[in-house]
């Protein structure tokens, strides 16, 4: 029996491969079925970590600053993300709402924070109190984040609004911005690396 | 290149959730012992429960796409949009790049998948071995797309947030709206109890 650890197998059919490590930029597939086995991890932990930080920071202005303000013959009108949230919830729509509400506010923010806990201690090589089941909920948790759709939403919205009303762009609009790009950076970086380069810590 | 061989070949199962391979394990009850989740070799119940969730998203799509989603009001005019109608005035208004984005996450990739999804069940039904590395792939090309389709969920939400200029002009989200992001919901959760490994499993020819 090899090392478990030593094994990868294939998330989409199943196929067996014994791990190999890899360089910069490389990726292994799978030859079946084409699917990615892992990538290799170009940001070290303490980058990952600052990277948290910063998404934090962001996500808090993201939040707090209103995305566009429309104009209307002298008036104007500013939203943030929880204005919309709230606009749907009273105008009939809590479904929306609530799905809005989780999607963009709470699973960010819980990956966020979970993220951030665990890269605290990975840090030293350990694992944080609650390492299993943090782990657990970043897996869970990542399909349902949905940053990159709202900040393409808020463009068309704006286009939208441009026929009629004059539209002019908030800082919440670039801190969702720059919370796509940090998305991005980290979408092809599997947290689960972290069960290899930590250990459990023994009191 | 011989191919690897398949982890119920070897005796070895991999945990759903961190991956750690162990051996395989008869026991339902089985944890993994590293994560502490549920161990099994595939998804429980994916294909009855792949099947309810995407039946229960198509009768949603009905009324997502024939009742409105939004109605824009102003001191002249009362205007209500459906998904569709909201796209060719998209296009109308001069935005024809938008409106191809906007018409490709919420028609084009809800109707994939739900034509990609029945296909792959209903292959696996049959323990069809025809092109089991494409039907991987658009299994992939579902779970990557999937969300994009809440795009006009959000656009129907900051626009009604937006214009709120009393009688003047007022944005509000209509029913359609609803059905819309909880069909986005439930094809979400549809792909995700499917368990891909099942394409590979007893194929019938190789
Ligand atoms: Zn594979
Ligand atoms: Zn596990």
């Amino acid at each position: 029996m090899h090392n478990a650890q030593e094994l990868i197998v294939c998330e989409h059919c199943d196929s067996v491969y014994r791990r190999r490590t890899l360089a910069r930029g490389e990726v292994a597939d799978c030859v079946v079925c084409g699917a990615v086995l892992e990538r290799h991890q170009w940001l070290g932990v303490d980058a990952q970590f600052a990277l948290i930080v910063a998404a934090f920071i962001v996500f808090v202005i993201a939040n707090v600053s209103p995305i566009v303000t429309l104009g209307l013959s002298g008036m104007t009108a500013a939203t943030t993300l929880w204005g919309a949230v709230i606009a749907m919830w009273n105008d009939g729509a809590q479904v929306v709402a609530f799905l809005s509400a989780m999607t963009l506010f709470f699973f960010p923010l819980s990956q966020i924070l979970i993220f951030g806990w665990v890269l605290w201690f990975a840090r030293d090589g350990r694992r944080a109190p609650g390492f299993a089941q943090a782990m657990s909920a970043l897996v869970r948790v990542k399909p349902w984040s949905m940053i990159e759709v709202f900040m393409l939403g808020t463009l068309v919205a704006v286009v939208k609004a441009h026929t009629y009303f004059d539209v002019v762009p908030g800082p919440g609009i670039w801190a969702f911005g720059f919370l796509t790009l940090l998305v991005t950076l980290f979408s092809s970086h599997d947290p689960r690396q972290l069960w290899d380069i930590t250990r459990e810590a023994r009191a | 290149m011989n191919a690897p061989p398949r982890a119920s070949e070897l005796g070895m199962m991999s945990c759903h959730v961190c991956r750690l391979v162990t051996a395989y394990v008869d026991d339902p009850h089985a944890h993994c012992p590293r994560c502490g989740n549920a161990l099994h070799v595939r998804k429980r119940g994916s294909i009855g429960r792949a099947w309810a969730l995407l039946a229960a998203a198509a009768i949603f799509y009905i009324p997502a796409n024939l009742f409105p989603i939004m109605r824009t009001q102003s001191l002249s005019s009362k205007d209500d949009n459906t998904i569709l109608s909201g796209i060719v005035e998209l296009w109308r208004a001069g935005s024809p790049g938008l409106a191809v984005i906007v018409f490709t996450a919420s028609i084009v990739v809800p109707m994939l998948k739900f034509i990609i999804m029945g296909y792959l069940l209903v292959s696996v039904q049959r323990s069809s071995g025809f092109v089991a590395k494409q039907r991987t792939r658009l299994y992939r090309f579902v779970e990557l797309v999937g969300y994009w389709s809440m795009l006009d969920v959000f656009v129907v939400a900051i626009l009604s947030a937006l214009v709120h200029f009393k009688i003047l002009s007022r944005v509000e989200p209509l029913p359609g709206v609803v059905y819309f992001g909880v069909v986005v919901v439930l094809t979400m959760l549809s792909a995700m109890s499917f368990d891909p490994r099942l394409i590979w499993d007893n194929r019938k020819s190789q």
